[in-house]
C-alpha cells in the first residue's frame, strides 16, 4: 500500500503545480496583459461603418430633375463571413439565389474582387464592406431574407438611396453615371482616404464626373458594437453624413426632350450610326440641350451593372451609346465651316460687298472642283455665296491664299488665314465645357501637315519599299504603296487640293457640334467665343447658394460687327431662298424667323454627314441650334428639318402629332434667366 | 432489543442528517465547492446563451439547473451504495458503456453540433455515451487492479492486458464518432490508474514511449483530420490563422484578458453578448467567467476546482481498500486532466480540444458522469468512515 500512497502523493503534487500553472498564466494574462486585450476587444467589437451621404440632385434650368434620389432595397453579401464558413458561402448562396431568382453563379461573380483578369461583373470595392448584389429587390424578398437571418448569415437588406433618372435616356451621356470608387481614386482625394468602404460612388461620366466633388457631400461615419457575425448590437458614436449640393443646370427638359425626338427620328430615318443635337443659349454661351444618339439609359447602372447590360454598352451594336456624339464626335463640317472661311476672306481683305465669280466648276492646281450639281450663278456677292452654297467661290479664296503663302514651297511666315480664322472660331481645340472626354477636332494647316509627316515618315518609307503584302487585293494593296511612297517622298506638303477642302469644311476637317453651335453663337451674338457650361449653379442642400458657374469667354472674333451683321443677314435667308428654303417651306416666319446654313459633308467610304447650323429669331438670336447626323445625307433633307421641329417645340410652332397646337417649351422665347429657388427642405419653389 | 428500536424510531430525517447518518460522513467541503462551482456555472450559462436564445433568455440556464439537480439526485443514489458492491457490478456497467457507445454507430445515433456521439431517447432528450464511458472505465480499471501479484505488490500482467483490452475497445469506439477530446481523457484515466496502482516505472517509460512513437505515426501518417493539425499549430502561434483555427484560441484569450481584475461584470462582457467565442456554454464557459468575472472570477473557478480535485486526492489516501483509492485517483486523474486541458486552452497553454469544463460547463451527461464520480467518491469516504469508526 506504501508504493500507491507514494504515488497519490505524487498525483497530488502534479494537481497542485496544474493548479498554479493556471493561476500564474491566468495572472499573467488578466492582470499584467489586460489592459492589451481590453484594446483588442474594442477594436473587435467595434467597427465603422460608413453612412453615405445622400448625393445632390441635378435639376434643369426650372428645378425640374434631370437625376434625383429614390430610395431601393438593396440585398448585399458580407464576403468576410462566407469566407469564414467552411464551405464558402455555397449554401446560403444557394438559398439567396432562390430568394432574389438569380443563379447562385451569378451572385458568385459579382461578390468576386476585381482585378488583373477579372473582368464584369466584379465587385472594385473593399472586401470587408457589404456589396450589393440586388438592388431591386421585393419587400417580400427583404423580409425573407431578414426574418430568416440563421439561413442567410452574412446577407443584408436595407434601405438605401439610388439615383433615379425621371428623363429615362434623355441626356444620358451629359449626366454620366456613378461606379464605386477604386482605392487607387480614392487615394488621390483629399481627406477621405479613411472612410474608404467601396460603398462610396464616384461619377465616372457627364456632370456626375465633374462635380462630382461638390455632388457627393460628406460621408458619415457610425461606430457600432458588432457581434462575430458582425450584426449590429448597438451605436456608439455617430457622425451624421452630409447631403451633396444641388446642382442647377442650365439644360431645359422639355427643349432636350424636343431636341432627344428630333434627333432621334432623323437618325432613324436614314439609319444613322450616330447624331447629336445641340442647343445654346447665344447671349451667356451656357448650353439649353444636347443629345446625342445612340442613347441609353443610366438607371442600368444602379446598383451594380449586369454582364449583360455592360457587354451591350459597349457591343458595335449598339453602336456606343455611352459616347457623347455632341462633345465627342468628329465629323467633316461641310459647308456649315463657310462662316469660318467667308470671315477669314473678309479679314484677308476681300471686300465684304464686292462680287465674286461662281463657275460650275473651279481649276485648283490643274484638278477641277465642282458645285454640288454643276450650279453656275455668274457673278455674285458673298451674300449670295451664302445662301446658295457656292463651293468655287470658296475653292478660289482657299486656293488664292494657298498661293499667295506660297504654294507648294512656302514662305517663311505663312499667313494661312482660313485655319487661324477656324481657330478663333474655336475649333481644333476643346471648348472647355464642363464635361468630361471632350475631343478637340482638327483644324489641318501647314504646320500639322508637317509634323504629322515626321511622325510617320519613317513607316511610310518603309512601306513604300516594301508595299502591303498583308493586303489580298492587289490594286488596293498597290494603291496603299503608291499611297505610302507618296507621303514618304513629300508627305510635308501642304497641297492646294487640301486648301480647297478646307475652304467647304472638307478634306481634314473635324468639328464636333458643340464647337460649331458655340462657333455660331459667337458670330450671330456678341462676337465672343464662349467656353459652354452645363452647370448653372450649386445650391446646399438647405437651399442657400454655393457659387454661380460663369461662363468665361475665350476668345473673340477677329472680325468687326459689320461683317458678322452681314454674314447673319445672308444665313438668315437660308430658310427662305437658299438650301434648307425646302426644309422650312411652310415655316411661318412671320412669327419667328430662324437663320442657319446647311452642311453636306463628305466622308471617304461612307454616307455624308447631314448637318444643320441654325439661330433664332434671325433678327436678334437667343438660340442657337446644331444638329448633326452621321451618315445622314444632305444637310438640307435630314438635319434641316429635324432642326426645324426643334424650332417648333422651342416656339410652340405648327401641330403636334395629334393635330393640336404646340405648346412652347420656352413660352418666353428665350431660356429663364433667374434661379429657380431652392427650398429649406430641399424641394423646389415653382 | 431496545436499542434496535430506538434506532427504528428515529426519524428518516434523522437518520440522513443525525450523528452517523452517511451524510454526515460525506466531504462536506467538497460537495460545498462543487454547489459553487455549479452555482457559477449556471450563471455563466445564463450569461452566455441569453444573448441568442432571444425568445427564451433562460431557456439553457433553466435545463442546466434541471441537469444539476439531476447530478445531485444521482450523486446521493450512488454515495448510498457500498462502493465494494460496484466491484462485482463494474463489468455490467462497463458493458452497458460499451453499448451505449455502439449504439450511437446504429441509426439511433445523432449528430449534434457537428459531433456524431449523440444517441436520441425521444422526447428532445439526447446522451453522450462518451461521457458515461468515463466512469464505467474508472470502475473497470479499479477492479482489474484491485488484486496486485502477491508477491511484488504490482499489477499482475494479466490485469494490465485486461485494462489495456478494456481501454482500446473503449477508446476504438469513441474515436468512430470521432471524439479527439474524450479519447485522450480515457487515456488519461488508464495511465494514471496504472500508475497509481503501481506499475513499474520502466513499464511506465514503455507505454510513454509507445504512446509518443504512436502519436509520430499519427502526425506523419496524416491519419488526424486537418484541422487537428491546424489546432496543434496554432497553439504554437495563434496569429498564424486567426480567422481560421487560430480565431478561437485568440478570441478566447482576448475574452479572459480583457476581463482585467474584476471582470466587467456579469451579463456585461461585450465579447460573451457578441459570441466572438465559439461554444461558450459549453467547451468555452471558461472565458465568460475570464471576462464578465475578471481575474478574481477566473481563480475562484480555478481554486474551487483545486479544491475538488485536492480532497478527491485525500479520499484516495485515506482509503483503506486498494479498490477504493483506485477509483478515487481514477477520477482525480479525469478531472485534473479536463480542468487543466479545458481551462489551459482557452488561455493559449493547451490546444483547443472538445472537453468541457467538469460542473461549469452546459451538458447534461457530462454533469451527469461527474456527479455519479462524485457519488462514487463520497461512497468510498463514507465507508472509509465506517470502517475507521468501527
Amino acid at each position: 500500500m506504501t508504493r500507491m500512497h507514494t504515488r497519490l502523493i505524487v498525483l497530488q503534487i502534479v494537481v497542485v503545480s496544474l493548479i498554479v500553472v493556471l493561476l500564474v498564466r491566468l495572472w499573467q494574462v488578466q492582470m499584467v496583459r489586460g489592459r492589451e486585450f481590453v484594446a483588442v476587444a474594442t477594436e473587435t467589437r467595434t467597427r465603422e461603418v460608413v453612412v453615405p451621404a445622400l448625393r445632390g440632385q441635378i435639376l434643369d434650368a426650372m428645378g425640374r430633375p434631370l437625376v434625383r434620389n429614390s430610395t431601393s432595397l438593396v440585398v448585399s453579401v458580407d464576403r468576410t463571413t462566407f469566407e469564414r464558413m467552411p464551405d464558402g458561402g455555397a449554401a446560403v448562396l444557394g438559398r439567396l439565389g432562390k430568394v432574389l431568382r438569380m443563379s447562385p453563379d451569378k451572385i458568385k461573380q459579382q461578390i468576386r474582387a476585381c482585378g488583373p483578369g477579372v473582368s464584369r461583373p466584379c465587385w472594385p470595392g473593399s472586401p470587408y464592406h457589404p456589396i450589393p448584389v440586388d438592388s431591386r429587390v421585393t419587400q417580400r424578398q427583404a423580409l425573407q431574407i431578414l426574418e430568416r437571418q440563421e439561413d442567410f448569415p452574412g446577407v443584408t437588406a436595407e434601405i438605401q438611396a439610388v439615383r433615379d433618372y425621371p428623363g429615362g435616356t434623355e441626356a444620358a451621356q451629359l449626366l454620366g453615371y456613378l461606379q464605386p470608387v477604386t482605392q487607387s481614386e480614392l487615394e488621390k482625394r483629399e481627406g477621405l482616404k479613411a472612410s474608404y468602404s467601396g460603398v462610396d460612388l464616384v461619377g465616372r461620366d457627364g456632370l456626375e464626373a465633374v462635380y462630382d466633388a461638390e455632388l457627393r457631400g460628406e460621408s458619415g461615419l457610425r461606430r457600432v458594437q458588432v457581434d462575430r457575425m458582425g450584426k449590429q448590437i448597438a451605436v456608439t458614436q455617430q457622425k451624421s453624413p452630409t447631403t451633396g449640393d444641388t446642382l442647377v443646370t442650365s439644360i431645359d427638359t422639355r427643349v432636350q426632350s424636343i431636341v432627344e425626338k428630333a434627333v432621334a427620328e432623323a437618325a432613324k430615318s436614314v439609319g444613322s450610326d450616330g447624331a447629336a443635337g445641340v442647343v445654346l443659349d447665344v447671349k451667356t454661351g451656357r448650353v439649353v440641350a444636347m443629345a446625342s444618339v445612340p442613347t441609353y439609359n443610366p438607371s442600368v447602372w444602379v446598383g451594380g451593372i449586369s454582364e449583360h447590360d455592360y457587354q451591350r454598352l459597349l457591343s458595335k451594336k449598339s453602336g456606343k451609346p455611352l459616347v457623347s456624339r455632341a462633345i465627342n464626335g468628329t465629323f467633316a463640317p461641310g459647308s456649315t465651316f463657310k462662316i469660318s472661311s467667308v470671315s477669314a476672306m473678309v479679314a484677308d481683305g476681300s471686300p465684304l460687298h464686292g462680287t465674286y465669280q461662281c463657275p460650275s466648276s473651279f481649276n485648283v492646281a490643274g484638278r477641277a472642283f465642282g458645285n454640288a450639281g454643276g450650279m453656275s450663278l455668274g457673278s455674285i456677292s458673298l451674300h449670295t455665296a451664302l445662301v446658295k452654297s457656292c463651293d468655287t467661290v470658296f475653292y478660289r479664296a482657299g486656293y488664292e491664299q494657298w498661293l499667295r503663302d506660297g504654294g507648294n514651297k512656302p514662305k517663311a511666315k505663312v499667313k494661312e488665314p482660313m485655319p487661324n480664322m477656324a481657330r478663333a472660331y474655336g475649333f481644333g481645340q476643346r471648348t472647355g465645357i464642363d464635361l468630361p472626354g471632350e475631343s478637340p477636332g482638327l483644324i489641318p494647316d501647314r504646320r500639322w501637315k508637317e509634323n504629322l509627316w515626321k511622325a510617320t515618315k519613317i513607316e511610310n518609307c518603309r512601306r513604300a519599299k516594301t508595299g502591303f503584302p498583308e493586303i489580298k487585293d492587289e490594286g488596293r494593296a498597290a494603291f496603299a504603296k503608291r499611297l505610302a511612297n507618296e507621303n514618304c517622298l513629300e508627305g510635308n506638303i501642304y497641297h492646294a487640293y487640301e486648301a480647297a477642302n478646307f475652304s467647304i469644311g472638307q478634306g481634314d476637317v473635324l468639328v464636333t457640334p458643340l464647337q460649331l453651335a458655340r462657333a455660331y453663337a459667337a458670330l450671330v451674338g456678341d462676337g465672343k467665343v464662349r467656353s459652354p457650361r452645363v452647370g448653372r449653379a450649386l445650391f446646399r442642400p438647405d437651399g442657400t447658394l454655393v457659387k454661380e458657374i460663369k461662363v468665361p469667354v475665350v476668345g473673340k472674333l477677329p472680325i468687326n460687327k459689320e461683317t458678322r451683321d452681314y454674314i447673319r443677314k445672308a444665313l438668315s435667308e437660308v430658310t427662305s431662298d437658299g438650301t434648307a428654303a425646302g426644309a422650312f417651306r411652310g415655316f411661318p416666319m412671320n412669327e419667328v424667323k430662324v437663320g442657319g446654313k446647311t452642311g453636306t459633308a463628305e466622308v471617304w467610304g461612307k454616307r455624308d454627314t447631314s448637318w444643320f447650323a441654325s439661330f433664332a429669331p434671325a433678327a436678334d438670336p437667343r438660340l442657337v441650334t446644331v444638329v448633326m447626323v452621321s451618315q445622314g445625307g444632305f444637310g438640307a433633307e435630314t438635319a434641316a428639318p429635324a432642326v426645324r421641329r426643334i424650332w417648333e417645340g422651342i416656339y410652340g410652332l405648327g401641330k403636334n402629332d395629334n393635330g393640336k397646337p404646340l405648346k412652347a417649351a420656352l413660352p418666353s422665347g428665350h431660356p429663364v434667366e433667374r434661379l429657380p429657388v431652392i427650398r429649406r427642405d430641399g424641394t423646389v419653389a415653382q | 432489543m431496545i436499542q434496535q428500536s430506538a434506532v427504528r424510531s428515529r426519524s428518516f430525517a434523522k437518520r440522513a442528517v443525525g450523528r452517523g447518518s452517511p451524510i454526515r460522513k460525506m466531504d462536506g467541503l467538497m460537495l460545498l465547492a462543487i454547489a459553487a462551482l455549479s452555482v457559477i456555472g449556471t450563471l455563466l450559462v445564463w450569461s452566455s446563451t441569453r444573448s441568442w436564445m432571444s425568445v427564451q433568455p433562460t431557456a439553457l440556464a433553466k435545463k442546466h439547473v434541471l441537469n444539476i439537480l439531476i447530478g445531485v439526485a444521482l450523486l446521493g443514489a450512488v454515495a448510498m451504495i457500498d462502493y465494494r458492491r460496484l466491484r462485482t457490478a463494474a463489468p455490467v456497467v462497463f458493458g452497458a458503456a460499451l453499448i451505449g457507445l455502439l449504439l450511437v454507430i446504429t441509426p439511433m445515433g445523432a449528430t449534434i453540433n457537428g459531433h456524431h456521439s449523440w444517441i436520441t431517447l425521444g422526447g428532445g432528450f439526447a446522451v453522450q455515451p462518451a461521457e458515461l464511458a468515463k466512469p464505467a472505465l474508472v470502475l473497470i480499471l479499479a477492479r482489474s487492479l484491485a488484486k496486485p501479484a502477491e508477491r511484488t505488490g504490482r499489477p499482475r500482467l494479466i490485469s494490465v492486458a485486461l485494462c489495456l483490452a478494456a481501454t482500446g475497445i473503449t477508446t476504438m469506439l469513441v474515436m468512430l464518432e470521432p471524439d479527439l477530446g474524450t479519447t485522450m481523457v480515457l487515456l488519461v484515466i488508464t495511465g494514471g490508474t496504472l500508475i497509481l496502482a503501481g506499475l513499474r516505472k520502466r513499464w511506465v517509460a514503455l507505454f510513454l514511449l509507445l504512446g509518443g512513437a504512436a502519436a509520430a505515426a499519427v502526425w506523419s501518417l496524416g491519419l488526424l483530420k486537418p484541422y487537428q493539425v491546424a489546432r496543434f499549430t496554432a497553439l504554437i502561434n495563434p496569429a498564424s490563422d486567426p480567422r481560421g483555427v487560430g480565431y478561437n484560441s485568440t478570441q478566447a484569450l482576448v475574452a479572459i484578458g480583457s476581463g482585467e481584475l474584476f471582470g466587467k461584470g456579469l451579463f456585461h462582457g461585450g465579447q460573451t453578448t457578441g459570441r466572438f467565442v465559439p461554444e461558450q456554454h459549453t467547451d468555452f464557459i471558461f472565458t465568460v467567467a475570464g471576462e464578465e468575472l475578471g481575474f478574481v472570477g477566473s481563480v475562484s473557478v480555478v481554486l474551487l476546482l483545486g479544491v475538488v480535485l485536492l480532497r478527491a486526492v485525500r479520499i484516495a489516501r485515506q482509503c483503506d481498500d486498494r479498490f477504493g483509492s483506485l477509483i478515487a485517483g481514477g477520477i482525480v486523474c479525469w478531472f485534473a486532466f479536463q480542468s487543466f486541458v479545458n481551462v489551459g486552452m482557452t488561455i493559449g497553454i493547451m490546444p483547443i480540444t472538445g472537453i468541457p469544463l467538469p460542473f461549469v460547463s452546459y451538458g447534461g451527461t457530462a454533469m451527469f458522469a461527474n456527479m455519479m464520480a462524485v457519488g462514487m467518491l463520497q461512497a468510498i469516504r463514507i465507508r472509509a468512515y465506517d470502517r475507521r469508526s468501527v
